[in-house]
């Protein structure tokens, strides 16, 4: 009978296939648009508090309006100017100069034209004010006077700068987040070597969070195991303390691990104590590399171990029964059935704790001295400390980048085999 | 079958004890002979500890006392993975990760068998059960009964001596479970593997064991091949455990050649087997399968005749249910054939009824 | 996106000018750096200036991202910050940028408690436009005792001398006063610090003696933590805010020596942000606060020099421990010997670079 209804089906004709692929797309689309109703107050949300803000950062890593408006005549004057000439600008362009540093001076937007070309060249900050002090008093011509004022005038480079920084969009962030200058020739070439910063610090961040990662599975993959195995009732008490660093503000936890780490630290003591190295030979385990995966390891445990668990929780015991009842060794049972079985928790768990850990900045910035910083340190820096909010942008979007890009790879090479279990 | 084929059980429980909390005992004492090759199936209410029983045959659970021996040896302290015992869950347990191939390939392989040797038996497995072209599938893509089909297949796969199966059935509908008997039934008889069945099912106990044990509370209540354990239920809870049964309450007249009398609360004597009784004057139940009761009995056909009063009428197409009030007892239910001599028979009236003391068992009370 | 900033900072105004025709201030938003410096600022200046004017002081601790936070705020168009406590150089960017209010000092400030003219009254060549210095306070090195059993640093130089004296030193992590540290270390003469350090060569020098003892380094961020690592023994030598070693010096007695050699000292004081949203009584807090007697005040709190010459004379004991202020003072003469003064100009101009530089260096 089964196998008479199976035949039956084997039997539609080309038409009422066609008909059933149709019908069954129109039920799926319905399907999506109801699926898609419902998330759009979350969609308008993240639109406004999520996408904004971000689409906001791209723009900010190359909007350069500094120059243009606040210097419009000496834009325009350049804009007739050869760069490539090896003569300074003619006297035209050195009274729009002057008017534009008179203009920017009462108005005091000079100012944010030359903290603008000051991140592309030292001294423009200087160059501009200390003139735009001078330049109410000038009488024309200019040209001399102004080099008289400061020999920053009679230097061509300078005038190429604020030529090359006068277009009102610009790449110099990004050239600058990737560790290269654009030479005042105008060719863009990497930094001498130790000036350069950020694609170590980009590559450090990296592979310190997979490491973290890393560390998170290993500590915590047991952990989810046995919540997952122990009744109901222990396994909630347990969760508690899992759960128990999400209670203690992120400073108050970091804070406890430089006093366990320190030199003079409980660890340390203990160490000592015990003669296991010697009271002026203690272990620096923190202000470095070490003291940022120790610290962050423990900070973001808690996003391994849930979606972990929450995982395993699925998986039924008798599968590891039935393994071993079809013969298989303890370890074999967990390799073959389990540990297959757990991977959508694994990748979970490590996309999120990778993702974390990539933008983290408090922890490194505590515990981390100089050789445990993340990149996500430095947009701060930027952001906060040297203000050069376009390099921060930059750095930003960067970041933003990679984690896309890995994410796509993760999905690449994990998603396809994610969908198979859930199947 | 040849049960009594080999003299030494293959599967013994010696006086096994299980508690899983050091406090009540959810197995009680349980003794067992399974002699090779037998169909045995552990039937009894939800909780009366057959899976308990079972997964401590198969080693996921360590028995609190007593021994457990298979073929001869104590198994007590071996791991699950060295019984070479197949087991059917109640989930089936397939390997969602893997195809229906890989997960009976799965005990070829931690045998470290031989490629073409494993795709042989794969495939010969796969027949057997009639899913030969299912083996890419994953578990997932099968139905109900499919799945159940390779849950089998796999525990046989390995050629196990002995296979247990825990309520392997209890996730079908009524017509798949009953081909699914068959099938399995089929399978035990072909290949003469030694089979421990759990299922609280009595019809299906009864149509495929060699024999059953019925459990309650942790205890062994019967014993028996299912012809007699319906027939001659030996205590009150089998015979209203199996099947359907008219039970009446009185007290033990006398009792004489292993027959008795019984004295109904209406005052009605009853004559029947003594089976399983106290002593005189003290309670107990008697046992009466509704077919063995006869409407307007042959003179001397009965040695028991009463009075019975319809209550209701059900018709079950080849026969009625009658539902009675016989000595004051209104659940009193006899079958009645469905034959034009019965046609007269309506709610509200009467008619003689009546049964042979050697089909009515006098039992402990209930 | 950007139509909608400037609406957006339109109508933000708008309701801030209908705000504040239409109520009298009641309360002063003034922005500082928090813990005992804010307090000392609520002793001498807000309390008394709330008690004469019955005008409420509401504290924010928001002058560790001042200058990025007046700019945000500025180009929302939504200023919320009345007085604003800064350092002398992002003063000065402040005002070139125009975000700061322009000040007429002789008619907005009142002159000396002695008759001192304003003009002369302060720090020579702070008052730069639109910046009004209160305090004088150093970066300085200070050593745990019980770290040198022995002969005890006293200079830059033996600040930088791993082997004479060894152990960890605990520095900023900024290039600001660390490189002129270590010119003068290497040598260079203290008022030709800047001198050297604009020329490459200089920049060059500066860091090869920084790698000197760049692994003895652990790097510090917060002013709180240079008195915790030496408490703790993780350092025997920190550069620290002179505030702070006081404090831990006398309130906490702890066993730490100032090096007063070398010490980088620089202003901090008020500007008003363009647009703060009480203006008239920003500018009333502003004369109340800077005026002879409210700087010598506030020495009773914390050990930060007056940035009035006329309130020396009046500095007089700490209110809590009765120790005499006047020896703890960057500004005392005793400590002044050596002094190296930060030049804010420089920074400004150079510091873009020379930080990318610095980060760099951290990094390798
Ligand atoms: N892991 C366990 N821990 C504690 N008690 C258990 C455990 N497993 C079973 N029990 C208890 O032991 C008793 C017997 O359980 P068991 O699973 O053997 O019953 P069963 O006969 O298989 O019932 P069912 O027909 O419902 O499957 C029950 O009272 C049950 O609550
Ligand atoms: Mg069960």
């Amino acid at each position: 009978m089964m196998a008479n209804t199976v035949e039956a089906k084997g039997q539609l004709t080309p038409d009422e296939q066609k008909r059933l692929t149709a019908d069954m797309h129109r039920s799926l689309r319905r399907k999506k648009i109801r699926a898609l109703l419902l998330v759009a107050p979350l969609l308008i949300f993240i639109l406004v508090t999520f996408v904004s803000p971000i689409a906001t950062m791209l723009f900010r890593s190359i909007d350069n309006p500094q120059v243009s408006e606040y210097m419009p005549n000496t834009t325009a004057a350049l804009a007739r100017w050869d760069a490539d000439s090896n003569e300074l600008p003619d006297e035209a362009t050195y009274a729009a100069l002057v008017t534009d540093l008179k203009v920017g001076r009462e108005n005091h937007t000079i100012g944010k034209a030359a903290t603008r070309l000051n991140y592309e060249k030292s001294q423009m900050r200087s160059l501009l004010t200390g003139t735009a002090r001078k330049a109410g008093r000038l009488e024309p011509p200019f040209k001399e006077q102004l080099i008289k004022i400061n020999d920053g005038w009679g230097d061509i480079d300078n005038w190429r700068v604020i030529k090359r920084e006068s277009s009102p969009y610009t790449a110099s962030y990004y050239i600058a987040a990737f560790d290269m200058e654009t030479t005042p020739a105008g060719e863009i070439r990497m930094l001498p070597e130790q000036q350069r910063v950020y694609l170590q610090m980009l590559w450090r961040t990296v592979w310190m969070s997979l490491l973290i990662t890393a560390l998170t599975l290993l500590l915590g993959y047991p952990v989810s195991y046995l919540l997952a195995s122990l009744p109901m009732g222990i396994a909630n008490t347990l969760m508690i303390l899992v759960l128990l660093p999400f209670w203690t503000s992120l400073l108050v936890r970091t804070s406890s691990w430089i006093a366990m780490l320190q030199g003079q630290g409980v660890i340390n003591d203990i160490l000592v104590w015990f003669g296991l190295v010697s009271d002026d030979n203690r272990l620096s385990m923190i202000y470095n590399a070490t003291g940022t995966v120790i610290t962050m390891t423990h900070i973001l445990l808690p996003f391994m171990i849930l979606p972990l668990y929450s995982v395993m929780k699925t998986i039924p015991p008798s599968y590891m029964r039935a393994a071993r009842s079809l013969g298989a060794t303890p370890f074999t049972a967990f390799v073959k059935v389990y540990l297959p079985q757990s991977v959508p928790g694994i990748s979970a768990g490590a996309i999120l704790v990778f993702i974390l850990a990539i933008g983290y900045y408090i922890t490194p910035a505590l515990v981390g001295g100089q050789t445990g910083q993340f990149i996500g340190n430095m947009i701060a820096y930027h952001m906060q400390s040297s203000l050069n909010w376009g390099l921060a942008a930059a750095l930003g979007v960067v970041l933003l980048a990679l984690v896309l890009g890995i994410y796509a790879l993760y999905s690449r090479l994990l998603g396809s085999n994610n969908q198979m279990s859930l199947r | 079958m040849e049960n009594s084929a080999s003299s030494e059980a293959f599967v013994r429980f010696e006086g096994v004890q299980k508690s899983y909390d050091g406090k009540v005992l959810v197995v009680k004492d349980l003794n067992i002979d399974v002699p090779r090759g037998e169909f045995l199936t552990m039937l009894g209410p939800s909780g009366s500890g057959k899976t308990t029983s079972l997964m401590m045959l198969a080693g996921f659970e360590t028995a609190t006392h007593g021994n457990i021996y298979l073929d001869g040896r104590s198994i007590n302290n071996v791991a699950p993975h060295k019984r070479g015992i197949g087991m059917v869950f109640q989930n089936y347990a397939l390997f969602p990760h893997m195809t229906v191939a890989e997960n009976l390939a799965f005990p070829l392989k931690v045998r470290n068998m031989g490629k073409s040797e494993i795709e042989t038996r794969v495939k010969r497995a796969l027949d057997m059960v009639e899913l030969g072209s299912f083996g890419d599938r994953r578990p997932a893509q099968l139905s109900g009964g499919q799945q159940q089909r390779v849950a089998v297949a796999r525990a046989l796969v390995f050629e196990p001596d002995l296979i247990l199966m825990d309520e392997p059935l209890g996730a079908l509908d009524k017509n798949l479970r009953e081909q699914m008997q068959y099938e399995i039934k089929h399978i035990h008889e072909r290949l003469g593997v030694t089979v421990v069945y759990v299922t609280h099912d009595q019809s299906e106990a009864l149509t495929m064991s060699n024999r059953i044990a019925v459990f309650n509370d942790g205890i062994i209540q019967q014993l028996a091949p299912p012809t007699e354990l319906y027939e001659k239920p030996t205590n009150s809870f089998v015979a209203q455990f199996i099947g359907e049964n008219n039970k009446l309450s009185g007290t033990l007249q006398s009792t004489q050649d292993g027959i008795c009398t019984v004295r109904l609360p209406t005052g009605e004597l009853v004559t029947a087997l003594d089976i399983n009784t106290d002593d005189i004057g003290k309670e107990s139940t008697l046992s009466l399968r509704p077919e063995r009761v006869f409407l307007d009995p042959v003179e001397g056909q009965c040695d028991n005749v009463f009075t019975g009063k319809v209550e209701e009428v059900i018709y079950l197409g080849d026969h009625k249910r009658v539902r009675m009030n016989v000595c004051g007892h209104d659940e009193f239910i006899v079958k009645v054939p469905n034959s034009t001599d019965n046609k007269g028979l309506q709610v509200g009236g009467t008619a003689p009824i009546g049964w042979s003391s050697k089909d009515c068992r006098a039992l402990d009370p209930i | 996106m950007k139509k909608f900033s400037k609406l957006s900072s339109v109508l933000a105004l708008g309701a801030a000018a209908c705000m504040s025709s239409a109520i009298a201030a009641e309360s002063l938003t003034v922005v500082s750096w928090g813990g005992a410096y804010t307090k000392s600022q609520r002793e001498a200046y807000s309390n008394p200036f709330t008690a004469k004017t019955g005008i409420e002081i509401v504290d924010s601790d928001k002058s560790g991202n001042g200058l990025a936070g007046l700019r945000a705020q500025v180009e929302a168009g939504n200023v919320t910050w009345d007085v604003l406590d800064i350092l002398e150089g992002d003063a000065i960017l402040a005002c070139d940028e125009g975000i700061a209010q322009q000040l007429d000092y002789e008619k907005d400030l009142n002159p000396g408690a002695d008759g001192t003219p304003v003009m002369e009254d302060f720090v020579e060549g702070s008052l730069s436009g639109c910046y009004v210095p209160t305090i004088v306070y150093a970066t300085l090195f200070s050593f745990n005792n019980n770290a040198f059993p022995g002969e005890k640093p006293s200079t830059i130089a033996d600040v930088f001398d791993i082997k004479k004296f060894p152990g960890k030193r605990a520095l900023e992590k900024k290039p600001d006063a660390n490189l002129e540290w270590a010119l003068a270390a290497d040598g260079v003469p203290y008022d030709k610090v800047y001198e050297v350090l604009a020329t490459p060569e200089g920049v060059e020098r500066a860091f090869a003696k920084l790698n000197t003892i760049k692994d003895s380094i652990i790097w510090w961020d917060a002013g709180a933590q240079p008195p915790q690592l030496l408490a703790d023994g993780e350092v025997a030598i920190a550069s620290a805010y002179n505030g702070r070693i006081f404090n831990a010096q006398v309130v906490e007695n702890q066993p730490f020596t100032i090096i007063w050699d070398g010490q980088v000292y620089e202003l901090d004081g008020y500007i008003i942000p363009k647009g703060a949203p009480n203006k008239q009584a920003a500018m009333d807090y502003l004369r109340f606060a800077t005026d002879t007697q409210r700087l010598a005040d506030q020495t009773k709190y914390i050990s930060y020099g007056p940035a009035r010459k006329s309130s020396a004379p009046l500095v007089s004991t700490h209110l809590e421990t009765g120790v005499e202020m006047a020896p703890h003072m960057p500004t005392n003469p005793e400590n002044f010997k050596t002094p190296i003064k930060k030049n804010a100009e420089f920074w400004a101009d150079n510091g873009d670079e020379l930080r990318q530089r610095f980060n760099a260096w951290l990094v390798q």
